[in-house]
């Protein structure tokens, strides 16, 4: 069937980096390990290597984003990619008949990655079966679908954190049903065997029957953090308000905006974590986004690196082989 | 003109007649089924040996794009691919463009239809002037101009004080109502069930009681005006036991079923398969258990092929932004005839669900094999396969969640009127 496994070549070997769901554990781990090896890239004077040189990254951006574009924009540099953005406002293009047009006229200009973030969910899968086969295709996020890179790099600051899996229970807080980024923290973790995911927030932000992805479902902030080793916040949309999905920023931060106090709960040792951009006062409060058990900053330098390791993944270019060589 | 069709397996479920046998037609009308009438001397022999006989298959909604959206399909295309289906009757839904809301418009799909000569046209009028559900329309006026039912195609009329007075109005003519039961804000921007699929691809859903919040609506107003209601394509189990139970309190109450509906779920929505985009969507396991029982207890009526072609842009985008609908008159028979190799439906209840008992709903004399009726016959070969390709449909549209399957059961001739509109080549 030509809609199995799009993202793995015959091989078994990534072509496209589009979802977590349908990627095996060793596959994650590789990717992990292999983030290391970009980490002290970053701290050298010259932060660059040679391992896309002659590529040329397209970021194809259908939804405004400053941080996730701007990491991959860094990612390719530092690959020693040319890069090339083009934001298109959803209002300008919603057909997907000039979104094929503009593959096409990419396609033409000999462009080998696209870095594609769109509002649509399955956009990335939509223009990963329809460009040209030499054509690596990245989502940098679609619709509420996924958003597999930053899940990726979350999955790497717990590591550095924590070590192993295994014994992890992890606490996902807010708006779940919105949220691409929760999907694709979930298969993650789950694939890569934590003990626990809960997710936490009002059934307005639940999506239906998503205990199927393999978590626990609960409805109480202080309950649901209750012994655990990560929390994971999710940025509340305030467009959310206007869909009668929940009564004001002020009761939500009083029912799950995270405090010093509720973060009582969880381990001492807890990380907290957010995808950002951050709503203070709204699903954390100043303290705890700034106070020690506080990764967040972290999560945006470790987004280089991840993004550089699955960028040369897909290339087939890894360090060692015989284009670092030259 | 006469004819004999020969050494075929009659079936025709209103006479209750299943045998092999001939059947002879002649000025356009069944003069005998079963044993030749002597002395009859045909023009034309058909040899139907090892194939069925069965009568036109008639659809109760199938879009034919025109007018309005002829890069989609037309008249023309789309009768030639129901005729290729064994549809010799279908009813058209009145959201073209214009609105079949006028005895105009509803005069022009009519004539189109007879210039092709493929299949007898029933245009459904629209409830409500442009479909805005504001006004009532001229539904007498558009029932003398040739209106099967009136309907408000995919909009809800969601004034309930206008939707009332349309059923007391129809009601009062003795005309029949077309709904699609779906709540229009529960079901607002959604694209897919809601459920564990829409939950996993992060698509907006149309949770089932979208569909049944509508049926009790309906089903409240049905008992309070009297009016007689058709409901479909429905989706979900728990309608058709709504629909049961108000059928069992005597309301004047039939249902309906798309092919699609009974053979696919929630899951052939696969990773992003905009061809199974379907409006209602694909819905559960269970769902689809729930319509299967619904035809075997009779609640459900009839199996139409909701059949939506598309141009190929349609379908040539992410999920949602892709438009709804499948091509489906040429695959309608076959899948409904799954039904039969499954074990759910026998043979000639499948072809009942696909005759007589929707020509029963739209009252009209169709679907039989009697004598004295209009020779619209089907003649298909039960155990032939085949595979659904593009080179293989007929209709303008190729957007079909069933491209690539093979199918068993092939229409080889279709007649209407005694004239051979169809006959399969090779």
């Amino acid at each position: 069937m030509r809609y199995r496994d799009i993202q793995l070549d015959e091989s078994g070997r990534l072509r496209h980096f589009l979802s977590i769901e349908g990627l095996k554990r060793q596959m994650l781990m590789d990717i992990l390990d292999y983030a290391e090896n970009f980490i002290t890239v970053g701290g050298r004077s010259i932060k660059k290597v040679p391992l896309l040189r002659g590529r040329t990254v397209t970021n194809l951006f259908f939804e405004p984003s400053t941080r996730t574009r701007t990491t991959f924009e860094l990612a390719a540099k530092r690959l020693s990619a040319d890069v090339l953005n083009i934001n298109i406002s959803t209002s300008a293009t919603t057909k997907g008949e000039s979104l094929l047009d503009m593959l096409r006229n990419l396609e033409a200009m000999h462009c080998d990655m696209f870095v594609v973030r769109h509002a649509q969910s399955g956009a990335a899968h939509f223009i990963a079966r329809h460009v040209a086969p030499h054509i690596r295709v990245i989502n940098a996020g679609d619709g509420s679908h996924a958003h597999p890179t930053q899940a990726m790099l979350d999955m790497f600051t717990i590591r550095r954190h924590k070590g192993e899996f295994a014994d992890l229970r992890v606490a996902i807080v807010g708006d779940i049903l919105h949220s691409r980024v929760a999907r694709s923290q979930i298969h993650a973790l789950t694939t890569l065997g934590v003990h626990e995911v809960r997710v936490i927030g009002p059934e307005t932000l639940l999506p239906q029957r998503v205990e199927e992805l393999g978590v626990h479902v609960c409805h109480h902030l202080p309950a649901g953090l209750e012994g655990v080793d990560v929390i994971i916040m999710l940025r509340l949309q305030r467009e959310r308000m206007q869909g009668a999905l929940i009564p004001s920023e002020r009761e939500y931060f009083e029912l799950y905006g995270l405090t010093e106090e509720k973060l009582a709960f969880a381990k001492p040792d807890v990380i907290v974590m957010h995808p950002g951009p951050i709503n203070r006062g709204v699903e954390i409060s100043s303290e705890v986004a700034d106070g020690p058990r506080s990764v967040i900053l972290e999560q945006v330098s470790n987004g280089i690196a991840i993004r550089m390791a699955i960028m040369s993944m897909i290339m087939g270019n890894r360090f060692g082989s015989e284009e670092e060589e030259q | 003109m006469k004819l004999r069709i020969h050494g075929g397996r009659l079936i025709d479920p209103a006479s209750g007649l299943d045998e092999i046998g001939t059947l002879c037609v002649a000025d356009g009308r069944i003069v005998a089924a079963g044993e030749s009438p002597e002395p009859f001397t045909a023009d034309r022999e058909i040899d139907a040996g090892g194939l069925v006989v069965c009568p036109g298959l008639v659809d109760l909604q199938a879009r034919l794009r025109e007018p309005g959206q002829e890069h989609k399909g037309t008249i023309e295309s789309e009768t030639a691919a129901a005729a290729a289906g064994g549809i010799t009757t279908l009813c058209c839904p009145p959201d073209t463009d214009p609105v079949t809301d006028t005895p105009a418009v509803a005069n022009l799909i009519q004539e189109l239809a007879r210039r092709a000569g493929n299949t007898r046209v029933l245009p459904i009028g629209a409830m409500t002037p442009g479909l805005r559900g504001e006004q009532i329309c001229e539904m007498f006026i558009l029932s003398q101009s040739g209106c099967v039912a009136f309907s408000n195609a995919e909009r809800a009329i969601v004034n309930t004080e206008v939707l009332r007075r349309a059923m007391e109005y129809a009601a009062t003519h003795d005309l029949t109502l077309f709904l699609r039961p779906q709540d229009p804000w529960l079901s607002a921007n959604g694209c897919a069930h809601e459920g564990a699929v829409s939950t996993r691809l992060g698509l907006r859903g149309i949770p089932g009681f979208a569909e049944t919040m509508e049926v009790a609506r309906l089903l409240i107003l049905a008992e309070q005006t009297g009016a007689r209601i058709h409901l479909g394509p429905l989706s979900t189990a728990r309608a058709i036991q709504m629909i049961g139970r108000a059928q069992y309190d005597g309301l004047p109450v039939s249902a309906s079923v798309s092919a699609h509906h009974l053979h696919l779920t929630e899951l052939d929505i696969n990773d992003f398969d905009s061809r199974a985009y379907l409006r209602p969507p694909l819905r559960t396991q269970r769902d689809r258990e729930g319509l299967h029982r619904g035809l075997v207890r009779g609640v459900i009526g009839a199996i139409c092929s909701d059949h939506q072609p598309h141009d190929i842009d349609a379908k040539l985008a992410p999920f949602a932004e892709s438009e709804p609908g499948a091509t489906a008159v040429e695959t309608l028979l076959p899948l409904s005839l799954r039904l039969a190799d499954q074990g759910v439906l026998s043979l000639s209840e499948v072809i009942a669900a696909l005759t007589w008992r929707p020509a029963r709903i739209l009252g009209i004399p169709a679907g039989t094999l009697s004598p004295g009726a209009a020779a619209d016959i089907c003649i298909f070969d039960p155990e032939r396969y085949w595979t659904v390709a593009p080179e293989t449909l007929i209709s303008q549209g190729h957007n079909t969640p069933l491209m690539g399957w093979e199918l068993k059961g092939r229409v080889t001739h279709t007649l209407l009127e005694g004239r051979l509109v169809y006959q399969l080549k090779g």
